[in-house]
């Protein structure tokens, strides 16, 4: 443990800490723009700058270790005006159509440049324009709004392994993206949408939630992924009782890190195939019937069989896509009332 | 999973994790990136294989052999935790003399995998302060499933790896809440927690705690459910949120079976494959719209919240089960739903005896947690533990149950791919589908070569026991003589080739391996 000031209080934090660290779990917020928890600390956006005693220049907060007896200003006017000027830096060269942009109210761009009070930018000159790719199945790339942060660079090499994105020119010409500008569909992406979900500002949007309404409008319930056995926590966003779209939520082993089932594969669950009713077949055509109908008729089959051939006559099979309570309850069903041990799911499978 | 990163190094067979466990091959990848090591054992080309710094390449069904062989090496070579092995098992001389068997010469010739090559890997395996085993459905779906995890587990503990953070077994399911269906009970010997059936005592307890009288005889499992419907025992099923025509394998047989039953009654969100065969369908619902818990691989406990309305009169598949309990006459009640029955599974299974949904609200939990005040328990030393000490099981490699012939000359092997889950019926109605729209069979250039096929041709494909359609997709990612198909799409419904041979011990199906011969046909012969 080493002893830190932060704006004047004293905070006591492991060794091995950063600045931002130290600050965060003490509940002090930095800004920052290009750090990402469990990605490569690349220092690059310099939002996050502080002043620390003794030290000539503002240190990255982000990339800097904490060390016994260091003082850090996270407010002051240094630093401030050091983070205003980074911000009418990106600014002045980003597409401000903040007012149908899908991340408004959400971008952590418009956040500090209200948070700081920068309205507009010294730096006039021109603008890099980039068509909106939209040739994948799954998000738009709008990259007249990225600020090179890098983390999908990063969260694409590092977490998945695709290593679809790289920085391409330089200085002013500098953009984010698949080699050769690539399609996606004709890259070694694999639909994973964790850069979708890294994006800090509206580059990379899903293609569900285009128009369907604003980021305060849109709930988000954190739940467990239908798919696979690794069971990744994930947030559904739903508005007016449809679910839009998938957010990262960073409550489970997963690290907020998911594959395409979990970000992309819940559309199923809207289908115009779902079934609705209870339904029953006479003379081999299926008939939509009330539920007390459905459940009647059931409970009368059993029973007639049960009469006649005993618990050894049922046979149940279990689910490894429904819930704990639900196993639960049918297990029991099938030992308790159908007085049978004969109850299987696909486990094995 | 993320212990995979403090691991030295990651022994990886029987899984192809980037596809079928995709967070779980990130962190593999990452673990590589950050120097680890990694050994993959797979016949195919999995995309790990890149990433291994060994690569076996052993045949189909000769897991036993491989591993056995590997255990050799450390033996011989002096590698293994003779401490550990002291004090902590026990079986190791009967076990040795087995194994003894397995040199490398011998293991080359039963597995194809160069006796240099495997010498490395058992060095680089032996060698580790702490390593990993990761396995899934390509050890557990052979006859000698039981067998090939008894002999990882000998493995695991000749080299200590057993119990410690960074190192240990990890067993990888397919679906989302096989964990918590298992425990649950939902299984034919099994009561909630993994309480025998056959033990007086838990049957007692059961039959006190539910207030009723409890059949005594362990019941079927799938395997034997068909069987027993296709003989008329069976004459009534209900079956919940399954697919067997398309999951299970030797598809006729099971169609035949079902269609043999008195009465069938299906509960799911589709008209699948399965509940087209029933007599009544019960609308469940998906798990957007119901709340409860699912169980992770890594026995984790985790929410699972409503997010939206019921769709139409569909309603949670638990209410279903109450109200049709109440039909039967029984007075079950649960007002305040599956946070009640929660409560009931807590009171009668000592491994979640501490969950409840308060307990989970920011994060899961992991089982065995056996008091509200116990945080969970994140490395499990019981699943080699049962009995106190780790038992070194003594297992000998044997052969499949259908090995290719002169009439069935192709080896076939079944899994999944990344876009698609299951049987289909949730991931092919989203937008993944259009990522891989159709199943596209596997087939090594040479073998392609030798029946006159072009990538993209269509294929009949024949088994003993039935016959599919697909497309082709000619590629060096299996080996020659080796063709593999997935079971994500009712066009290709590969479980009709798949053999009904199962393990004695878990009952598993062996739908990794089975003969099939194939032959090229029009494209308009396949229809969507
Ligand atoms: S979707 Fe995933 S794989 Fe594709 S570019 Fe984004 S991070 Fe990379
Ligand atoms: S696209 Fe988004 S995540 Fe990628 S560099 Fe630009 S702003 Fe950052
Ligand atoms: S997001 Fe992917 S890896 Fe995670 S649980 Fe879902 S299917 Fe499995
Ligand atoms: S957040 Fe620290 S430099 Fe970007």
């Amino acid at each position: 443990m080493v002893s830190i000031k932060i704006n004047g209080n004293l905070y006591n934090v492991p060794a091995d800490y950063t600045i931002l660290k130290a600050a965060e779990e003490n509940g002090i917020d930095i800004p920052t723009l290009c750090y990402e928890e469990g990605l490569t600390i690349t220092g690059a956006c310099r939002m996050c700058v502080v002043e620390v005693k003794g030290a000539r220049k503002l240190l990255a907060a982000c990339a800097t270790p904490v060390t016994d007896g260091m003082e850090v200003q996270t407010e002051s006017e240094r630093v401030v005006s050091a983070r205003r000027d980074i911000l009418r830096l990106l600014i002045a060269n980003h597409d401000l159509r903040c007012l149908t942009c899908e991340r408004n109210g959400d971008c952590r761009l418009q956040d500090y440049c209200y948070r700081y009070q920068v309205e507009d930018t010294p730096y006039k000159g021109a603008k890099k324009e980039y068509p909106i790719d939209t040739d994948n199945h799954f998000f738009i790339r709008d990259y007249s709004k990225c600020i090179k942060c890098g983390k999908c660079v990063l969260i694409c090499a590092e977490v998945n392994g695709a290593h679809v994105y790289d920085f391409m020119e330089r200085g002013f010409d500098t953009k984010v993206t698949s080699a050769f500008d690539d399609n996606l569909q004709e890259t070694t992406c694999t639909a994973c949408g964790m850069c979708v979900n890294v994006c800090p500002v509206g580059a990379l949007v899903e293609k569900s939630v285009l128009w369907q309404g604003r980021p305060w409008e849109v709930k988000k319930v954190t739940t467990t992924c239908g798919y696979c056995g690794v069971g990744c926590q994930l947030k559904l966003k739903v508005k007016d009782d449809r679910i839009i779209g998938v957010a990262a939520a960073k409550s489970g082993s997963n690290l907020g890190h998911l594959c395409a089932k979990g970000q992309f594969g819940w559309e199923y669950v809207q289908s115009n195939d779902r079934l609705t009713d209870p339904l029953i077949k006479r003379n081999g055509v299926f008939e939509k019937v009330s539920w007390d109908e459905a459940l009647t008729y059931v409970a009368n089959r059993l029973k007639a069989i049960w009469q006649e051939h005993g618990g050894q006559a049922f046979a149940g099979l279990t689910s490894a896509k429904c819930t704990n309570e639900e196993n639960y309850l049918f297990q029991k069903f099938m030992r308790t009332i159908l007085k049978t041990n004969n109850v299987d799911h696909c486990a094995r499978l | 999973m993320n212990e995979l990163l403090n691991t030295e190094v990651i022994f990886l067979i029987g899984a192809n994790t980037t596809e079928a466990h995709p967070v779980t091959g990130y962190r593999i990848k990452q673990a590589v990136r950050n120097g680890r090591k990694l050994i993959v054992a797979d016949p195919r080309k999995i995309e790990l294989a890149k990433y291994a710094d060994i690569w076996l390449r052993q045949r189909p069904g000769t897991d036993i052999a491989l591993i056995n062989g590997l255990a050799h090496v450390i033996l011989r070579d002096d590698l293994w935790d003779r401490k550990f092995v002291a004090d902590r098992s026990e079986g190791f001389d009967e076990w040795r003399e087995i194994v003894e068997q397995y040199n490398p010469k011998r293991v080359e010739q039963i597995t194809g995998v160069k006796a240099e090559l495997l010498e490395e890997a058992a060095r680089m395996f032996g060698q580790a302060e702490r390593a990993s085993i990761v396995y899934a459905m390509g050890i557990t779906q052979h006859i000698s499933g039981t067998q090939n995890v008894l002999s990882l587990a000998n493995l695991a503990i000749l080299t200590g790896n057993v119990g410690k953070e960074g190192a240990g077994v990890y067993p990888l399911r397919g679906q989302n809440n096989v964990q918590g269906a298992c425990d649950m009970g939902g299984l034919p010997n099994y009561y909630p927690g993994y309480q025998l059936v056959e033990s007086e005592e838990s049957r007692e307890k059961f039959a006190k705690f539910w207030g009723v009288e409890l059949p005594e005889k362990v019941g079927l499992t799938v395997t034997d459910m068909m069987d027993a419907a296709y003989a008329g025992e069976i004459k009534a099923m209900y079956i919940m949120g399954e697919n067997p025509v398309l999951s299970d394998p030797d598809a006729n047989h099971v169609i035949e079976a079902l269609k043999n039953l008195d009465f069938l009654v299906v509960q799911d969100i589709f008209m699948t494959e399965t509940a087209e065969l029933a007599e009544v369908v019960l609308p469940g619902a998906s798990f957007a719209e119901k709340t409860g818990t699912f169980t992770n691989t890594e026995r984790r406990i985790q929410r699972v919240r409503q997010a939206i309305s019921l769709r139409g009169n569909s309603k949670p598949d638990s209410e279903i089960i109450v109200a049709l309990a109440n039909k039967m006459g029984h007075a079950w009640s649960y007002p305040r739903g599956p946070v009640e029955i929660m409560e009931e599974i807590a009171r009668c299974t000592p491994s979640y005896a501490g969950i409840s949904f308060d307990r989970l609200e920011t994060r899961g939990i992991q089982w065995p947690c056996p008091s509200p005040d116990h945080p969970g328990t994140p490395f499990l030393h019981k699943d080699t533990f049962t009995r106190g000490k780790g038992k070194f099981h003594a297992v000998h490699y044997m052969p499949a149950a259908e090995e290719p012939d002169e009439e069935y000359p192709l080896l076939l092997t079944t899994g999944r791919n990344l876009y698609q889950f299951h049987t289909g019926s949730m991931s092919r109605r989203s937008k993944l589908e259009r990522m891989r729209p159709e199943e596209l069979m596997m087939i090594h250039p040479n073998t392609a070569r030798e029946y006159k096929l072009k990538d993209k041709d269509y294929v009949q494909v024949e088994s003993r026991r039935g016959e599919v359609q697909t497309k082709i997709q000619v590629t060096d990612h299996i080996p020659p003589g080796m063709v593999f198909l997935t079971f994500h799409y009712k066009e290709t419904p590969t479980n009709r080739l798949t053999i009904n041979a199962t393990d004695p011990v878990s009952n598993i199906p062996e739908l990794k391996i089975c003969g099939v011969r194939i032959k090229k046909i029009k494209p308009s012969l396949i229809s969507k």
